[in-house]
């Protein structure tokens, strides 16, 4: 049994490879990027629209409201890191119902790669809101002997993103897959809308947290907003 | 090993493509769809906004000028009625002061045709009277109606007050002329010396008359003589009956337009 699509190899060179992580990522790719770009060729700019450019209206809007509320006072500048970490986790999470289809993110890789993407991300962002000082001096706030501290934590939430991420994602599949063997056909249907639902909070919950720990690093002059202590459990 | 590191690279690749592509494609026309949109609706709105001050603002000078209207109608209104209040005032002045020129005016015509009517009916009747009496007279004037008219004559000589008595005599006695007694007939020769000598005995002197007949004399007798005149005739009655008839016609004239 696979544990990870990684190990579902397609092409490899050397340390090169081409294994199913990669390959369903592009095709998420391909389908958010060509749907986008169907969706958005006739835009209608009148109060009148297509169904689609609602759909779409209603997600964009949806997630910029949350990263505002969040407390990032302005959400655009955030929107297309913290949206794409939300879509790309949810599409690959939707995508689970179809048969043959292997979740990106239940690749400990992917979550990797997208935890670290928040990690650096985070200070990116910090900086680019309070200088370079102004955010390094984050890290020995209250006082020096935060410093350590703060550095684990930095490191630790982000092994914890990955971990949390990749342990749903692919515990849903592992599910689905021993439950096809042993149960009959109507039961893994029941856990497979169960995994979408899994897949659809920890897409929510992945992009929240990444908003919340970019809210902290942009905002470390003032009080640290309650929502960042919220959403630190995993489900 | 769970993490592949190439593959973490690649993800991590993948990763930025994908947000790249999706800023491209997705957010960035879509938010400018929705601005587009927002701001035309801002723009609609403030357009309402402002067509609505407008009209506002319309509307209250609408109801300014109206109430300026109003106020002005009510004024020229309260004006005009003052006026014809005024001028109703003045007409109903005029005519009643027109009305009352006319009541005189017709009073006084009226007084004077009743007086004119009077007088004409008084003139007439008295005309008629004397008329008739004359006629009456003038039948019935014979030797008898002389002769008593002569003793009447003589008897109002002799009973003549003193001081008439005394005023005729001296007339008498200063006239250059003899005194002339006039008479409606011709008086018969025995008339004549009746009445010459109680004219003798009345003033105790030789009086020198002369008889004159004087048909306008209606039935009666004088005497006169440098300017002193003692007369009887029935004249005198008929005066004092046309003074009376007069006076009765008078009264009903007088007492009409105290009543209207």
């Amino acid at each position: 049994m696979r544990l990870s699509p990684d190990e579902m190899i397609f092409w490899q060179y050397d340390f090169v490879k081409l294994n199913a992580t990669i390959v369903f990522t592009w095709g998420l790719m391909f389908v958010l990027a060509v749907g986008s770009k169907l969706v958005t060729r006739k835009l209608s700019r009148d109060l009148q629209r297509s169904r689609w450019q609602n759909l779409l209206e209603i997600v964009v809007t949806a997630i910029e409201k949350q990263i505002e509320e969040v407390g990032l006072s302005q959400p655009r500048k955030y929107l297309a890191f913290i949206g794409t970490i939300f879509l790309f986790i949810a599409a690959a999470a939707l995508c689970t119902i179809i048969p043959g289809f292997q979740a990106p993110t239940a690749s400990l890789s992917t979550t990797v790669a997208l935890a670290l993407c928040v990690l650096v991300a985070v200070p990116l962002f910090g900086i680019a809101e309070q200088s370079l000082g102004g955010y390094l001096k984050s890290y020995v706030s209250p006082t020096v002997i935060m410093l350590p501290f703060n550095l684990i934590s930095e490191v630790s939430r982000t092994l914890a993103l990955a971990v949390r991420l990749f342990g749903n994602m692919m515990s849903g599949s592992m599910i689905i897959a021993i439950l096809l063997v042993i149960t009959p056909f109507i039961f893994p249907i029941v856990m497979t809308l169960l995994g979408l639902l899994t897949g659809m909070v920890q897409a929510y919950i992945f992009s929240i947290l990444a908003a919340v720990y970019i809210a902290a690093a942009t905002r470390t002059h003032q009080p640290r907003p309650e929502t960042e202590s919220v959403p630190a459990h995993d489900v | 090993m769970l993490i592949d590191w190439f593959t973490v690279g690649a993800q991590l690749l993948n990763f930025l493509i994908l947000v790249w592509l999706l800023k491209r494609f997705l957010y960035q026309p879509i938010l400018d769809a929705i601005d587009a949109r927002e701001a035309r609706i801002a723009a609609k709105l403030a357009d309402a906004e402002a067509k609505k001050i407008e009209a506002k603002s319309e509307r209250d000078a609408f109801a300014h000028r109206n109430e300026e209207f109003d106020r002005q109608h009510a004024e020229r209104l309260s004006r005009a009625k003052e006026e014809v209040k005024a001028e109703h005032q003045r007409l109903m002045n005029e005519a009643r002061q027109a009305a009352d020129d006319m009541r005189v005016k017709r009073q006084d015509d009226l007084e004077r045709e009743q007086q004119a009517l009077n007088d004409e009916i008084t003139r007439l009747t008295r005309k008629e009277v004397f008329s008739i009496t004359r006629k009456t007279l003038g039948d019935l004037a014979e030797t008898g109606l002389e002769a008593r008219m002569g003793e009447v004559f003589m008897r109002r000589l002799r009973e003549m007050d003193a001081q008439t008595k005394e005023g005729l005599a001296a007339a008498l006695q200063n006239a250059a002329e003899p005194a002339i007694v006039r008479s409606t007939f011709e008086l018969p020769e025995s008339q004549r010396a009746a009445i010459q000598n109680a004219l003798n005995e009345t003033f105790s002197a030789e009086v020198h008359v002369r008889f004159e007949a004087a048909p306008d004399l209606v039935s009666g007798i004088e005497l006169s003589t440098n300017g002193q005149k003692v007369a009887w005739s029935i004249a005198d009655y008929l005066a004092t009956l046309e003074k009376q008839v007069g006076e009765l016609l008078k009264a009903p004239a007088r007492a009409e337009p105290e009543s209207s």
